[in-house]
């Protein structure tokens, strides 16, 4: 456990830091089971994966859903629209330091820094042009609670020129950070 | 041979059918959400967070979000528990007290604060403390602060887990519990609702 060192305030597209507020394992105390969990060695390093390497079981399946919803591009939507799927959610829910990664990854891959940026100064109902607006509006109607989604949603990601297979990278994107944002949120906090 | 998951049943997506063939596309994704689910509910070592915690927080985070096949199928969970059924009964009567929307709380003092949201902070009822005891008392009002303001989340929560008897490990356990929950029952309800809209 270590101190938090200047808490951000604002949404941003900064690198970040992230300190737990309960004990991570030290990487000294890491066994072979631990690092199944970790997926990838170097994560030893990450306080965060430290902590949650707790439970390694459970990591390993989280990360590897993670990865494949994220990172499998075979099909579907392009990496940053399911970026911005995590980075809308992320916004929405207040996740500061979920929100600076995912925005940071949606402007590399769209190259539309800028709009990016209104997303995160101006919130969700920023104006991004019909494709992102529908992208957005359907994440923030799944991160609700109760959750919002209808086919209204569908009906506007159809619109904007969305198949069935990207509408399903929408719902697992979006859908996946109700689940990261809440460790975040949860277990430390965001340092700059 | 059926492939059908936990998702597939709860969201009625059947095998062979045009979302079953979307989702056999993100086959990692789908193997390791079942995975992750049978981690948490069969868990090679329970002893930091017990089978019927597991069962009672679910049907509590469930049925906050409303009624759902997923709020049926973790009350059924918690019924099947031998400890669980005599919990039922508290556990929905807590729900009906923690019932709102979300996502509400503040942020960090500064620019952000304009957008700061009053909304319920939820306690366990005075009458549902001594059947729930002090460690499941404490889970409910953390999931509940997980649910619908997680970003009022501080330290003094983790504290507040400690303090009730919860172990470090177990807090960890017991938030991806909770974390979770609010991925599946989301992925549920969109699975649903394009499997209507095609239907």
């Amino acid at each position: 456990m270590s101190a938090a060192v200047n808490p951000p305030v604002a949404f941003t597209q900064d690198e970040l830091g992230w300190v737990s507020w309960i004990d991570p394992l030290p990487e000294a105390e890491l066994t072979e089971r631990h690092y199944a969990g970790l997926v990838d060695r170097a994560r030893a390093k990450s306080e965060y994966f430290r902590l949650l390497v707790r439970d390694p079981e459970v990591l390993e399946a989280r990360t590897k859903t993670d990865k494949d919803i994220f990172y499998n591009v075979v099909d579907g939507l392009p990496r940053a629209e399911r970026e911005l799927a995590a980075a809308a959610t992320s916004r929405y829910n207040g996740c500061i330091y979920c929100a600076s990664v995912h925005a940071r990854f949606a402007s590399t891959y769209s190259k539309r820094r800028d709009d990016v940026q209104r997303l995160l100064d101006e919130g969700v109902k920023a104006d991004l042009g019909a494709r992102w607006n529908a992208v957005v509006k359907a994440s923030v109607a799944l991160a609700a609670t109760p959750i919002a989604f209808g086919p209204d949603n569908i009906a506007e990601l159809r619109r904007a020129g969305l198949d069935d297979a990207e509408i399903v990278d929408v719902i697992n994107g979006a859908s996946f950070f109700n689940w990261a944002n809440r460790l975040m949120l949860s277990l430390g906090e965001p340092s700059k | 041979m059926s492939t059908q998951d936990i998702i597939d049943t709860l969201a009625g997506i059947e095998p062979g059918s045009a979302l079953d063939a979307i989702r056999a596309r993100r086959q990692q994704a789908r193997e390791n959400a079942q995975k992750s689910s049978l981690s948490l509910f069969e868990p090679i070592d329970a002893s930091d967070c017990s089978l019927v915690e597991r069962a009672a927080v679910a049907a509590f985070v469930t049925g906050l979000h409303g009624e759902s096949p997923v709020a049926a199928f973790y009350r059924e969970k918690l019924f099947a528990n031998p400890a669980g059924g005599s919990l039922l009964e508290v556990i929905e009567a807590e729900i009906a007290r923690g019932r709102t929307s979300g996502p509400y709380g503040s942020y960090p003092a500064g620019p952000l604060s304009i957008e700061n949201t009053a909304g319920l902070i939820y306690r366990v009822s005075a009458a549902s403390k001594p059947a729930l005891g002090a460690r499941l008392a404490a889970a409910l009002e953390h999931a509940h602060l997980l649910v619908f303001r997680p970003r009022d989340a501080a330290a003094g929560d983790m504290k507040a887990l400690l303090e009730a008897g919860w172990s470090t490990t177990g807090i960890v356990t017991f938030s991806q519990l909770v974390a979770f929950l609010s991925f599946q029952l989301r992925v549920v309800s969109g699975f649903r609702t394009l499997a209507a809209v095609n239907a």
